[in-house]
């Protein structure tokens, strides 16, 4: 393969142009800024976590494909997720990102998340293709701090 | 070896503003290198520039044949060091019409050389309800130390305007330079924008005032000429590795009586007169400013740069980057639904351009133009303020220096219309 065209595949070329669960919550339980200092990407994270649960998460992003590619896969997979289980996908992503991990550990419902393993050639990319997932641990942390009970 | 594109000016028309540019690139071994498998096209020259032959060998020939600490022994290695490290003071000053070597300090980079001036003669100068004057277009290098000076003095930051086309507004400067101000500090050339800042009419209006005036010239020493007399300031600062130079060695240039009522910002070795256990006295200028064993290496090896460069000719190596960037905007201008930042005459700007192609992100541009072999520069080049205030996040730049071609700007072209293939017109979102 082409060595751009296994850098930006079909799959993230569509969720970069047609990013799901994009925007905004009103009166979120959870608001998390997240941004990267290099190169200026910035994301807004709002979610509702009921009864422990990801309810609605609504994600927002100034980025690069890469950037908002994950992002958009990351909106998908956590929704309906325990914090515990949202946690556990976000650290199987980066185990994934960060070398100690592969494509063949991620769950079935994390499979488009494959389509970012070639980012890891790119080391530089590779904190476009975390931006989104840490800032979504740090809003789990922040929900879990605000409501102790919830798990 | 390069691909010749039919939009590219016949070789006869390729005057390169007197410089013998093929000649040059012999000069330079990682022009010869390839990237993913095509020549390098090295278009992130206002970072910072390759490094000739001789600069190189200068570094090795120090290490191999006379290394030795300065200013200390007296045996015959230490002697030569100290000589041609002084050497090269004498070269920087002159390349910068400075008559007198020793208001030449070496600082790590032109950072270091303004954040002397933001601690060392700010301390003394400045004091609660006095105005420092800055730009709205400040890399942050010029920028943030004046907060630090700010806060650490209770004087206030004031901003200059830039205008729609990307220069800084001479009339807006005017209107906030008063008794109050002490210290106006602007960039020469931008390293976003290209455009040049009109120094000399600043530093009269600054002197008028009673105020000093710095000169940001991290972009203005590598690709110009410049003569501190002629600019008028009392402040110059700029980074070797930008004009052909190793990192890690850089000029304040300032004027005598300011330099010597300025305390040193680091106390060590070399920088003292005499030292007594509970007190000590200060070196000369430019020692008082140097404590430690200083860059020595690199500085000599600046030295051998500065030569290369006063070779050409400064006002050929102008002449030649202002051609290319004429060439290069004429050709981008070409492309559907490009927006270049900064003047539109090209006799009014550098050889820096920063760009977006529609609404795809610069990261994404340049990983594209990487795979070409095309190296530009994406992001917010330290210039968030400026950012916001075009309303992006980030932009990709492309900036020349004396071994580009104007084949290269035809393959950074070609290599653009590559990025629209792969992205079509997608969206990076431009605001939260």
């Amino acid at each position: 393969m082409d060595p751009l065209e296994d850098l930006y595949r079909e799959l993230i070329l569509d969720h970069h142009k047609n990013p799901r669960n994009y925007g905004e919550l009103e009166n979120p339980d959870v608001r998390v800024e997240g941004a990267n200092p290099l190169c200026g990407d910035e994301v807004l994270l709002t979610m509702n976590i009921d009864g422990g649960r990801i309810t609605q998460v609504r994600l927002k992003s100034i980025g690069c494909s890469i950037s908002r590619a994950s992002g958009s896969m990351m909106t998908e997979v956590v929704i309906g997720k325990t914090i515990d289980e949202a946690r556990r996908s976000a650290n199987l992503f980066k185990e994934m990102m960060l070398g100690s991990g592969t494509a063949a550990n991620l769950p079935e419902d994390m499979e488009d998340l494959e389509a970012l393993e070639g980012v890891k050639k790119y080391p530089v990319r590779v904190k476009c293709a975390l931006l989104a997932w840490n800032t979504l641990l740090e809003g789990l942390d922040q929900a879990e701090k605000q409501n102790p009970a919830a798990e | 070896m390069y691909k010749v594109f039919s939009k590219s000016p016949p070789a006869s028309a390729q005057k390169h503003g007197g410089l013998d540019v093929q000649s040059i690139r012999k000069d330079f071994p990682i022009l010869s290198r390839l990237v993913h498998g095509k020549p390098l096209v090295y278009l992130d020259n206002a970072a910072t520039t390759q490094k000739p032959r001789q600069v190189i060998e200068a570094l090795a020939n120090f290490y191999e044949e006379y290394n030795a600490n300065v200013h200390r022994a007296v045996y015959q290695l230490s002697e030569m060091a100290t000589d041609k490290y002084e050497e090269a003071r004498r070269k920087v000053a002159a390349f910068i019409g400075a008559d007198d070597p020793a208001t030449v300090i070496f600082t790590r980079n032109a950072t270091e050389a303004i954040n002397l001036v933001a601690h060392s003669w700010a301390s003394r100068n400045l004091k609660e309800g006095d105005e420092i004057l800055v730009s709205e277009a400040e890399h942050h290098s010029n920028l943030v130390p004046w907060q630090m000076a700010a806060a650490a003095t209770g004087a206030k930051l004031r901003f200059i305007r830039i205008t729609e086309e990307g220069t800084l507004d001479l009339d807006h400067a005017a209107s906030l330079i008063n008794s109050r101000t002490k210290i106006v500090a602007v960039w020469h050339a931008s390293n976003v924008l290209g455009s040049i800042s009109p120094v000399r009419k600043l530093a009269e209006m600054a002197h008028e005032h009673g105020a000093v005036m710095l000169a940001d010239g991290a972009q203005s020493v590598p690709h110009m000429p410049v003569n501190v007399e002629d600019l008028g300031c009392d402040f110059l600062a700029f980074s070797a590795h930008k004009m052909l130079g190793p990192t890690g060695i850089g000029v304040l240039w300032g004027r005598r009586e300011l330099l010597e009522s300025m305390e040193p910002l680091f106390g060590g070795g070399d920088m003292i007169r005499q030292v007594w256990l509970d007190r000590a006295s200060w070196n000369e200028i430019p020692w008082k400013f140097e404590a430690g064993t200083p860059n020595i290496a690199d500085a000599i090896a600046f030295g051998v740069a500065v030569d290369y460069l006063s070779k050409l000719g400064m006002q050929a190596v102008h002449s030649h980057e202002q051609e290319l960037a004429s060439y290069a905007l004429k050709r981008l201008n070409e492309l559907p639904e490009i927006t270049v930042y900064g003047p539109k005459d090209p006799r009014h700007r550098s050889g820096v351009i920063s760009f977006n192609i529609a609404d795809i992100h610069p990261h994404d541009v340049g990983t594209v133009l990487d795979h070409e072999g095309v190296a530009i520069r994406a992001g917010h080049h330290c210039c968030q303020p400026l950012m916001r205030k075009l309303g992006v996040s980030a932009t990709a730049r492309a900036s020349f220096y004396i071994y580009n071609t104007f084949e290269e700007v035809d393959i950074f072209v070609e290599a653009l219309q590559k990025v629209r293939k792969v992205f079509g017109g997608g969206s990076s979102g431009r605001s939260l």
